[in-house]
C-alpha cells in the first residue's frame, strides 16, 4: 500500500503524495499545477465554477473540483477545462458552440459550464437544464448557454473524450491505507477506528474542510467498496447500497416510484448527486435531507453494520434527535431496502429556488385508499423538525375515514399537533407548517386529477 | 463597418478553454504573502480587548496587523472618509473587518484569522428602517426632497387616492468571481495594484492615499473581472489597500481574495427600500400627483449611499408623467454591512415604487393594468420614426425564440388613438424639472403587446384561472425609462489611447473596464470602423492607469458612451494625421483621403492599411494619440432636484407571464418577450446578451433572491446555499428578446445607447405579473411585496382571499 494517489490528469498519468488527505482537486490544480483554468467561485459545491469532468471504468461525469479530495481520485481520470480541447488545441464542440452563441459573458463561470456541458455531450444527455442546475451564471440569463448546448448536442464526441474511459483500466494504482475495498475491510477498519470520519461523496463532509476549516484525521474513503455500490431488485423490494450515488439511484427509483425520482431530479445538483450517496445523505443525520422523508414514506429498512455484527431497523428509527442518529460508535450503514408496493408516493419539495436548493419543507407522502377509505398514510416531512419526522397526528385522523376533501382538511387541522417547525433563512415557522399541511391538499387534488404542479403549465 | 456587427466577446474563445486570466489566476513570485481578515462578531460596539496571539503563532503567519497597531488607519471610503480598513476600537456592523493576517498561504490565512479572541461590550444595534427613523440614524441632516407643482392640491382634488407600502430587500452581487487583489512592490516604493475592480483610478487614489506616496507611485491594472453589477465599484479599496500595506511593510508581494462567506459577511450590496405612496388618479387612471416617501438602509457607511438614493429619487417617475410630485428621501444609517452601487443604482427600487403604484391603480379602478401604464405614459416623441434595418435573425433554441429584430416604422406616434391626451402645455418634464424629448415607448409598447398577443393572452388567461382551483396564472407589461449619465456631472469624462503601429497593428487603451459587458469589443469595433479596418487588426489591452489617467468608474451604464467617444477621438486624430500625410504625398486633399474595408483610398490610389502605417512612420507622423470625451449639455443640482442630469433616456419594455401554486406559492415565470431600445445598436448580440442576463438577474431580484439578517444583525443569507441566484432553469421558459433599433436622437457614439442597467428593470414584469395572479385569488388588494418569495406569495394570495 502506498499513500501516493494516481490519476490522469488531462490525458496524462500524474502520481501525487505528500499531500493531506483532504486537500481539494480545485486547490491542487490552481495552486501546485497552475491550472487556473477551473474556478473557486463557492468553495462549497453551490456553484459549479469549479466543475471538472471525472472518468471511471463506469463512465464520465461533472462533480465539483472544490469539495473533491485528491484521494477520491486514485485509479481515475479527470479532465479540467484545459483538458477538454483537442491535443492540437482544437475547441470541443460545446467550446465552440459556447463562443458561436455568446455563451459567455464574465467568462468565470464558463470553465464550469464548459466542463458540464462537455460531460453530458459525451454521456448524451440533452435536459440541460438539470445538466446545468450546479452551475450559477450571473451574467447571461442562461439562454444563449443553452443555445450553445443545444447546437453542440449534434455534433460527434471527439475522440480525446472517448480515451480516458479505457486508459483507466490500465492505470496502475496502489490501493490507498485508508480507502477500504470492502464493506468487511470497513468494517475492521472502523471498529479499529470509531473517532474516525468516513467519507463516500465529499458533498457535505468537503465544507467541514473548505468551510469549517477542520482537521478531519484520521479519514477513510468509501469510494473502493464495491459491494457498497450495488442495487439489486427481488420480491422483498430494492436493495440499495450505501455508497450508491444520487445519480444512480433515480433511474432505479424511477420506474417504481415516478414522484421520488422526480425529487431526485431537484436533489442538489448534476455535479453534487454524481457524488453524493444514498448512506451520506441518511448517516449525517441532517433534519433536511431530501431522501430520508421519501425513504421513511416508503417504509424503508436501514442496515447498519459495526464489526461483524449487522442489525436492521425501521429508517425512520434511526433518527432519535437533532444531531443523534441510532448509530453506535464505529457502526456505519450499509444500505436500505425498500419494501416492494404499489406506487401512492408523492414527494414535494418546497424551497427558496426551484432547483439545487435545500428544501424548506420536504414532504413525502404516500396514502393508500381501498373502497374510497382510507387504509393507510404515511406522511413524512423534513425541514419540520429536528429530525426527519412523520405527522403521526394527521395518519390517525385520515386513517378509515372517507378520501374526500373534508377528511384531508380534518387531517390538515392535526399538523399543528404535529409540528412545531422552526423560523430561518428559509422559510418562517408559520408558512412551514401550513405548506406542510397544504401539501396533503395537494396530494388529494393530484390524486382527483386536479391540476397542482407549476411546472406542468406552459404559456 | 465593424460597428453594428453581432461579433462575438472578444475574450470567448479564451473563456472557452480556461485561458482568460483573472487577478487570482496570475502567477506570482514564490514569496507572496496571502492575507485575510478577521471579522467581527458583534453588529455594535467596542473592542474591549483582542489577543491576537494565537493569531501570530498559527503556522505560515508572517504579519498580523489590528487597527490599534496603526498610526493612523487608512481609509476606504469613496465619498466621506468614514471607513477604516480596521475597526478603530468602534464596531459598526458583524462582519468588519478588525485586524488582518498575511500568511504564507490563502488557507493558512484564513485557518490563522479564526484564533482571535476578541472580547467586545456590546451596543443595541440599529438594524431596521423603524430603527433608524427611531433613532434619526442618517446621513445628511434632513431628508432629501424633490417636488414639482402643487402636490397637495393635486391630491386634494384627485377623484381617487391610492395608497400603500411596498418593501423591497436588497440584492447580493454574487459576482462569480469574489473580490481580489494583488500588489507588487516596485522599487522606490512603487506599487504595481492587479485588481478586480470596476474602478482603478479609485485603487489608485486610495493605495495612495493609504501609503503617502502620489498617485504617479501606484499603477493599477486591470484586464478583466469575473462580473461586477456595481460591487466592486467601491468594495475592492479595502483588499488593494491591505495588500499594498502588507506588501509595504515587508517588501514582498501581496493577494487577497475573499473567501466567498467573507465577501457576503463584509462586502456592500443593493440598498433595501421601502416606499410609501400616495397617489392622486382621475377616473381614467390618469395621475393628478403622486407623493413618494423613500426610506433606505444604507448601512453603517456613507460610501455611494447619496447618489444611490437620488437615482432612486430620479426615477420615481418612470415612464410616467406626474403633473404634480413630492419625492421625499431618507438615508438611513444602519448597523449593517455598507450597502453600495449595484446594477441600476437606486433606479430599480425608485422605478418598482411606481410600477407598484400603477398596478395597485388598476386594481382599485378594475383596469387593465396596462391601459393605467398607457394611459400615464410621457408624451411620444415628436419626429421621425424608428427606422427599419432587418439584423438577420439569430440561432433558436429550444422555446427561446430569439430573434435580433428592429424598429417598427410603424410606430404610433403621440397623439395616436392609443396614446393619451396632452396634459399640459409645451413639454412634460420630469419630477426634477427636465424635459422628456425622447420617449419613445408608446410606440414600443404598442408594438410589443401586439408581437407578444398581450390583449389575447390576457383574456385567455382569465378563462383559464376561474377554471382552477390550484394554479392561477398571470400576465403583465411593464416599461422602462433609464436616465443615462452620472449624477455626479463631473464623472461624465473619458480618455483612450491609441498606437498603430508601424506594421498597421493598432493598440487600443481606454478607462473603460471589461466585467463580461462587452465594452472592449464594443470599443474595438469603433476603433476598427474609424480606421476601416477588421477588428483583429485592434489589439484590446488591459485598463491601465498608467496609460489613462483620472478615469471614472465604469459604471452607470456609461462604458461605451464614454470610452467610444474617447477611442473615437483618438483614433481620428490617429487617421487625421495619416490622412494629411499621405494626401500630401498624393497631391490630394486630406477631406478626400478614405479608410475602408482595409485599405485607405488616397486619390486614385488604394494603400493596404499596414503599408499606410509604414509610410507614415517613416514620413515621421506620429500614430500615437489620446483622445478625450465629456458629455455636453448636462448640468444638475442634487440639493434643488433641478436640472438636466441626464444625456438621454433609454427605453425598453417586458411582458411577462406567470403561474403561481396558491398551496405553496411557489410560481415559474412561463413567457417574457421584450423589446429594448438601443439605439442604433454597436453589437446586437452583445446588446442582447446585456438584455437577457439584466433582466434575469432583475427577476431574481423580486423573486427567489432574499437576504435575511438575524436579530443580532448577523446576514444569515451568506453563502450560494441559502442565498439563490436565479439557476438555469429559472430563466422564463418561453424568452423572446428584440432591439428596437432606431438611431438615438442624441448625439452618441454611432447614435447607440447605453445598455448594462435599463433591462434589469424590466425584471419588474415578473414581479407585476406575480401581482397580477395572485388578484386572482380572491377580490382584495393583495400587496404583493418584494422579494416575492413563494412564502412572499402565498402571504398575497391569504390578503386576496381575506
Amino acid at each position: 500500500m502506498t499513500d501516493e494517489v494516481s490519476f490522469l490528469l488531462n490525458g496524462v498519468p500524474v502520481r501525487v503524495s505528500d499531500q493531506p488527505a483532504t486537500r481539494t482537486l480545485l486547490d491542487w490544480l490552481r495552486d501546485d499545477r497552475g491550472l487556473t483554468g477551473t474556478k473557486e467561485g463557492c468553495n462549497e459545491g453551490d456553484c459549479g465554477a469549479c466543475t471538472v469532468v471525472v472518468t471511471d471504468a463506469d463512465g464520465s461525469r461533472a462533480v465539483n473540483g472544490c469539495i473533491l479530495f485528491l484521494p477520491q481520485l486514485n485509479g481515475k481520470a479527470v479532465r479540467t477545462v484545459e483538458g477538454l480541447s483537442g491535443p492540437d488545441g482544437e475547441m470541443h464542440p460545446v467550446q465552440a458552440a459556447m463562443v458561436d452563441h455568446h455563451g459567455s459573458q464574465c467568462g468565470f463561470c464558463t470553465p464550469g459550464i464548459v466542463a458540464s456541458l462537455a460531460a453530458a455531450h459525451t454521456n448524451g444527455e440533452t435536459a440541460f437544464d438539470d445538466v446545468l442546475a450546479g452551475n450559477l451564471c450571473r451574467c447571461t440569463g442562461y439562454a444563449p448557454i443553452i443555445r450553445a448546448a443545444e447546437a453542440a448536442a449534434s455534433e460527434p464526441v471527439p475522440d480525446w473524450m472517448q480515451t480516458d474511459r479505457a486508459a483507466v483500466t490500465a492505470l496502475d494504482a496502489a490501493p490507498l491505507p485508508f480507502a477500504p475495498s470492502s464493506s468487511d475491510d470497513l468494517a475492521t477498519w472502523y471498529a479499529a477506528n470509531p473517532d474516525a470520519t468516513l467519507i463516500a461523496g465529499a458533498t457535505d463532509v468537503g465544507l467541514w474542510v473548505t468551510k469549517m476549516l477542520r482537521d478531519l484525521a484520521p479519514v477513510a474513503f468509501l469510494g473502493g467498496c464495491a459491494d457498497l455500490k450495488t442495487i439489486s431488485a427481488d420480491a422483498a423490494g430494492l436493495h440499495v447500497g450505501a455508497m450508491v450515488t444520487l445519480a444512480d439511484l433515480l433511474p432505479a427509483i424511477a420506474p417504481r416510484h415516478p414522484s421520488f425520482a422526480e425529487m431526485l431530479r431537484r436533489f442538489a445538483s448534476t455535479q453534487v448527486r454524481n457524488a453524493a450517496t444514498i448512506g451520506g445523505n441518511i448517516a449525517n443525520g441532517s433534519p433536511i435531507g431530501d431522501a430520508p422523508p421519501a425513504l421513511i414514506a416508503l417504509g424503508a429498512e436501514l442496515h447498519l453494520r459495526k464489526g461483524d455484527t449487522s442489525r436492521t431497523i425501521p429508517l425512520e428509527s434511526f433518527f432519535l434527535d437533532y444531531g443523534k442518529q441510532d448509530r453506535a460508535s464505529g457502526e456505519f450503514v450499509e444500505g436500505i431496502t425498500i419494501p416492494a408496493q404499489a406506487d401512492r408516493l408523492r414527494c414535494y419539495k418546497l424551497s427558496k429556488r426551484f432547483d439545487q436548493d435545500i428544501s424548506a419543507v420536504c414532504g413525502c407522502l404516500s396514502v393508500t385508499v381501498e373502497n374510497g377509505t382510507v387504509t393507510g398514510a404515511k406522511l413524512a416531512y423534513g425541514g419540520m423538525a429536528g429530525t426527519p419526522k412523520r405527522a403521526a397526528n394527521a395518519e390517525t385522523v385520515l386513517i378509515g375515514q372517507p378520501w374526500t376533501e373534508t377528511t384531508v382538511r380534518d387531517a390538515m387541522a392535526a399538523y399543528g399537533q404535529d409540528f412545531t417547525p422552526l423560523t430561518d433563512m428559509r422559510a418562517s415557522a408559520a408558512y412551514r407548517l401550513e405548506t406542510a399541511a397544504n401539501m396533503l391538499l395537494r396530494y388529494f387534488h393530484e390524486d382527483q386529477g386536479v391540476a397542482s404542479n407549476v411546472l406542468e403549465v406552459s404559456a | 463597418m465593424s460597428v453594428r456587427k453581432p461579433l462575438p466577446h472578444d475574450a470567448a474563445p479564451l473563456h472557452v478553454t480556461g485561458q482568460a486570466r483573472y487577478v487570482d489566476d496570475i502567477p506570482v513570485p514564490a514569496n507572496c504573502l496571502h492575507l485575510a481578515f478577521g471579522m467581527s462578531e458583534i453588529a455594535h460596539g467596542r473592542i474591549t480587548s483582542m489577543d491576537l496571539d494565537a493569531v501570530r503563532a498559527a503556522p505560515g503567519v508572517v504579519v498580523v496587523v489590528a487597527g490599534g497597531d496603526l498610526d493612523e488607519i487608512p481609509d476606504c471610503s469613496p465619498s466621506a472618509h468614514d471607513e477604516p480598513l480596521l475597526s478603530d476600537g468602534s464596531i459598526h456592523y458583524l462582519g468588519q473587518p478588525l485586524f488582518l493576517v498575511a500568511a504564507t498561504s490563502h488557507l493558512a490565512a484564513r485557518k490563522a484569522a479564526r484564533l482571535a479572541k476578541v472580547e467586545y461590550e456590546e451596543l443595541e444595534p440599529i438594524l431596521t428602517i423603524g430603527q433608524a427613523l427611531a433613532a434619526n440614524a442618517r446621513f445628511e441632516d434632513g431628508p432629501r426632497i424633490y417636488e414639482k407643482g402643487d402636490i397637495d392640491t393635486a391630491l386634494s382634488r384627485a377623484t381617487h387616492i391610492v395608497e400603500g407600502r411596498i418593501e423591497m430587500g436588497g440584492q447580493e452581487h454574487f459576482y462569480l468571481e469574489g473580490q481580489a487583489a494583488l500588489v507588487l512592490p516596485q522599487e522606490g516604493g512603487d506599487m504595481v495594484v492587479h485588481c478586480s475592480t470596476q474602478h482603478p483610478s479609485e485603487i489608485q487614489h486610495k493605495v495612495a492615499h493609504a501609503l503617502h506616496r502620489p498617485m504617479n507611485a501606484v499603477r493599477v491594472e486591470v484586464r478583466r473581472m469575473g462580473g461586477g453589477f456595481g460591487g466592486k465599484e467601491s468594495q475592492g479599496n479595502h483588499l488593494a489597500i491591505a495588500c499594498a500595506m502588507v506588501a509595504d511593510r515587508t517588501g514582498r508581494p501581496a493577494k487577497m481574495r475573499y473567501d466567498r462567506d467573507d465577501d457576503m459577511m463584509i462586502t456592500g450590496k443593493r440598498h433595501d427600500f421601502r416606499i410609501d405612496y400616495r397617489a392622486g388618479v382621475d377616473m381614467h387612471g390618469r395621475l393628478t400627483g403622486v407623493e413618494f416617501n423613500q426610506m433606505t438602509r444604507c448601512g453603517w457607511a456613507m460610501d455611494l449611499s447619496l447618489p444611490v438614493a437620488d437615482r432612486a429619487m430620479l426615477h420615481a417617475d418612470n415612464a410616467y408623467h406626474l403633473p404634480a410630485a413630492r419625492i421625499t428621501s431618507h438615508r438611513l444609517r444602519t448597523n449593517t454591512q455598507s450597502a453600495t452601487a449595484y446594477r441600476g443604482f437606486g433606479g430599480p427600487q425608485g422605478v418598482l415604487g411606481i410600477e407598484r403604484v400603477m398596478d395597485h391603480i388598476a386594481h382599485v379602478l378594475g383596469l387593465d393594468p396596462l391601459e393605467v401604464r398607457k394611459a400615464n405614459y410621457y408624451a411620444e416623441m415628436g419626429g421621425k420614426p424608428g427606422v427599419n434595418v432587418e439584423e438577420g435573425v439569430a440561432a433558436t433554441g429550444a422555446g427561446t425564440a430569439h430573434k435580433i429584430s428592429s424598429g417598427t416604422g410603424q410606430a404610433t406616434r403621440f397623439g395616436g388613438a392609443h396614446s393619451p391626451e396632452p396634459m399640459e402645455q409645451g413639454q412634460q418634464t420630469t419630477p426634477y424639472h427636465m424635459p422628456v424629448t425622447d420617449f419613445l415607448l408608446t410606440g414600443l409598447t404598442e408594438r410589443l403587446a401586439e408581437s407578444c398577443d398581450y390583449a389575447g393572452r390576457r383574456t385567455a388567461i382569465a378563462a383559464w384561472n376561474a377554471s382552477q382551483p390550484v394554479l392561477k396564472r398571470g400576465i403583465a407589461l411593464t416599461p422602462v425609462k433609464f436616465g443615462i449619465s452620472f449624477t455626479l456631472t463631473h464623472l461624465n469624462q473619458a480618455g483612450a489611447l491609441v498606437h498603430v503601429y508601424q506594421d498597421g497593428s493598432i493598440h487600443l487603451n481606454h478607462g473603460g473596464t471589461e466585467m463580461g459587458q462587452g465594452l472592449f469589443q464594443k470599443v474595438a469595433q469603433v476603433a476598427a470602423s474609424r480606421f476601416g479596418v477588421s477588428p483583429e487588426k485592434v489589439k484590446i489591452t488591459a485598463t491601465d492607469t498608467g496609460k489613462v489617467p483620472n478615469t471614472s468608474a465604469t459604471a452607470a451604464s456609461s462604458g461605451s458612451d464614454l470610452n467610444g467617444m474617447a477611442a473615437k477621438a483618438a483614433c481620428d486624430t490617429i487617421r487625421d494625421r495619416m490622412a494629411a500625410f499621405l494626401a500630401m504625398e498624393h497631391q490630394a486633399e486630406p477631406a478626400s483621403v478614405r479608410f475602408v474595408d482595409g485599405q485607405v483610398h488616397v486619390g486614385a490610389e488604394a494603400i493596404p492599411f499596414e503599408e499606410a502605417a509604414a509610410r507614415a512612420y517613416a514620413g515621421r507622423v506620429s500614430l500615437s494619440a489620446t483622445g478625450f470625451y465629456k458629455t455636453p449639455d448636462i448640468e444638475w443640482d442634487r440639493i434643488a432636484g433641478r436640472g438636466r442630469p441626464f444625456f438621454y433616456f433609454a427605453q425598453g419594455a417586458a411582458c411577462s407571464e406567470v403561474v403561481i401554486d396558491t398551496l405553496t406559492g411557489e410560481n415559474r415565470i412561463l413567457r417574457t418577450d421584450i423589446l429594448h431600445d438601443c439605439g442604433s445598436s454597436l453589437n446586437p448580440s452583445l446588446d442582447i446578451g446585456q438584455i437577457e442576463g439584466g433582466f434575469v438577474q432583475g427577476a431574481g431580484w423580486l423573486t427567489t433572491e432574499e437576504l435575511v439578517w438575524d436579530d443580532k444583525g448577523r446576514l444569515r443569507t451568506h453563502a450560494p446555499s441559502t442565498y439563490k441566484i436565479p439557476a438555469c432553469s429559472d430563466r422564463p421558459r418561453v424568452f423572446n428578446v428584440a432591439l428596437w433599433d432606431a438611431p438615438n436622437p442624441a448625439e452618441t457614439i454611432y447614435r447607440s445607447k447605453a445598455v448594462g442597467e435599463p433591462p434589469f428593470m424590466l425584471g419588474i414584469s415578473v414581479f407585476s405579473a406575480l401581482s397580477e395572479a395572485v388578484a386572482a385569488c380572491g377580490p382584495n388588494y393583495a400587496d404583493l411585496q418584494a422579494p416575492a418569495t413563494a412564502e412572499a406569495v402565498l402571504a398575497a394570495v391569504k390578503r386576496a382571499r381575506g
